[in-house]
C-alpha cells in the first residue's frame, strides 16, 4: 500500500499536518469552516474563495481565517 | 409634527434612521448582546475580525446571532496599531461578505488609546482609493479632522474622551469648530458614560454617536441601552429646536402685567 505523505502546514498560527496532495477547499471543509462567513488568506495574501479548489498547498504555507466578532 | 422618520443619518449614501451606533464587544454572552442591540435600535453596529478557533468548531457565531441582512456590520480596526495592520483587517473584512462601509481606527498608544493619526490619514487614503467607504476614528483635532475629509473620509469620528473611559465630551469647543467645518457625517466615538453624554453630542449638532462599553458595562445593559437610544432622539430633537439665547439674569416665565 502506497503511504500518503503528509506535510506541515499553519493554520490561524497552530501547525496541522495534512496530506501532501491536498487542495485549500478540502482542509477547510475538514474545519467545517462556514465559507460565507470567513475570509481567508494564504501566505498574507487574500483568496478567492470561489477559487480554493485550484489552489494546492504547499509544506510551510500559512493561512488565516478570519470572521466577525464582538467589537468596539 | 416633527417627521423624525426624514430627518435620516446619511452615510456613505445609506440612509439610517437611527442615530446611534453600537459596539458588539464587551458582553456577556452574544445573546446579551443581541438583545442591546434591539432595545437600542440601533441599525449600525461595529465588529472585529479576529481569528476563528479552528479547534472548537460549534462555538457561536456573531452572524448566528446579529443578522447582517437586517443590521449593518461595520467592520473596525480596533485592536491595530499601524496602517499595515488597519489595511490587512480591512480587506479581509471585505472579503468576508462584501462589506465596503468600514471604521477605521489606528491606535498610536496602549495606555490611553488615542489614535495614531499620522498611520490614521495615510490608511484613509489608501482606503478610499481602493473603494471603501471610511468611517474614521480620530481626535478631536479640527485641522486633522479636515486633512481626514481632503483625503476621501466618509464619515469623521472624533472621541469624545479615551475609548472605554466613560469620561464623556472632553472637549466642547473642538466638536462645535469640528461641526461648522464639515458636512460629512460627524459621529462621537469612544468614551461616553452614561445617556445624556450622548444628548449633549447630538446637542452639539453631532450626527450620531457611538456606544459601545457605556452600554456593555452598564450594570443593566438593556435598560442603558434604551436609554441611549432615547437620549439620542432627545439630543438631536432638541438640536433641530433650535435652543435659546443664554442671557446672565433672570428672566420670568409668567406676564408682570395683572400681578394682584
Amino acid at each position: 500500500m502506497k503511504k500518503i505523505k503528509k506535510i506541515k502546514i499553519k493554520i490561524n498560527g497552530k501547525i496541522k499536518s495534512i496530506n501532501q496532495d491536498s487542495n485549500l477547499s478540502i482542509v477547510l471543509k475538514n474545519l467545517k469552516i462556514p465559507l460565507n462567513k470567513v475570509a481567508i488568506e494564504l501566505n498574507e495574501e487574500i483568496i478567492d474563495k470561489k477559487k480554493i479548489n485550484k489552489i494546492n498547498l504547499n509544506k510551510n504555507d500559512k493561512i488565516e481565517i478570519v470572521h466577525f466578532i464582538g467589537g468596539g | 409634527m416633527v417627521n423624525l422618520k426624514k430627518d435620516s443619518l446619511i452615510i456613505a449614501n445609506k440612509k439610517f434612521n437611527s442615530r446611534l451606533i453600537v459596539g458588539t464587544g464587551k458582553y456577556k454572552s452574544m445573546s446579551e448582546c443581541a438583545k442591546a442591540i434591539k432595545m437600542s435600535g440601533a441599525e449600525i453596529v461595529t465588529v472585529a475580525v479576529r481569528r476563528v478557533n479552528i479547534s472548537d468548531k460549534n462555538k457561536p457565531l456573531l452572524m448566528d446571532y446579529i443578522d447582517p441582512k437586517k443590521i449593518t456590520y461595520l467592520p473596525n480596526t480596533a485592536g491595530c496599531f499601524n496602517s499595515k495592520e488597519a489595511l490587512r483587517t480591512l480587506r479581509l473584512a471585505r472579503e468576508i461578505g462584501g462589506w465596503k462601509l468600514v471604521k477605521l481606527e489606528v491606535l498610536g498608544d496602549k495606555k490611553n488609546l488615542f489614535p495614531d493619526m499620522i498611520e490614521t490619514l495615510k490608511s484613509t487614503e489608501v482606503l478610499a482609493k481602493e473603494g471603501f467607504k471610511v468611517m474614521v476614528y480620530c481626535n478631536d483635532d479640527p485641522l486633522m479632522a479636515k486633512r481626514l475629509e481632503n483625503s476621501g473620509a466618509d464619515a469623521i469620528m472624533p472621541l469624545a474622551a479615551p475609548i472605554g473611559s466613560g469620561l464623556g465630551i472632553q472637549n466642547k469647543i473642538n466638536i462645535q469648530i469640528i461641526r461648522k467645518q464639515t458636512k460629512l457625517p460627524l459621529i462621537i466615538d469612544a468614551g461616553l458614560g452614561q445617556a445624556s453624554d450622548a444628548t449633549i453630542a447630538m446637542e452639539l449638532g453631532c450626527d450620531g454617536v457611538l456606544v459601545n462599553t457605556a452600554i456593555a458595562k452598564a450594570k443593566k445593559p438593556f435598560e442603558m441601552a434604551l436609554a441611549f437610544k432615547n437620549a439620542v432622539i432627545a439630543g438631536r430633537q432638541s438640536y433641530n429646536s433650535g435652543r435659546i439665547d443664554k442671557i446672565l439674569m433672570g428672566n420670568p416665565s409668567s406676564p408682570s402685567k395683572g400681578i394682584i
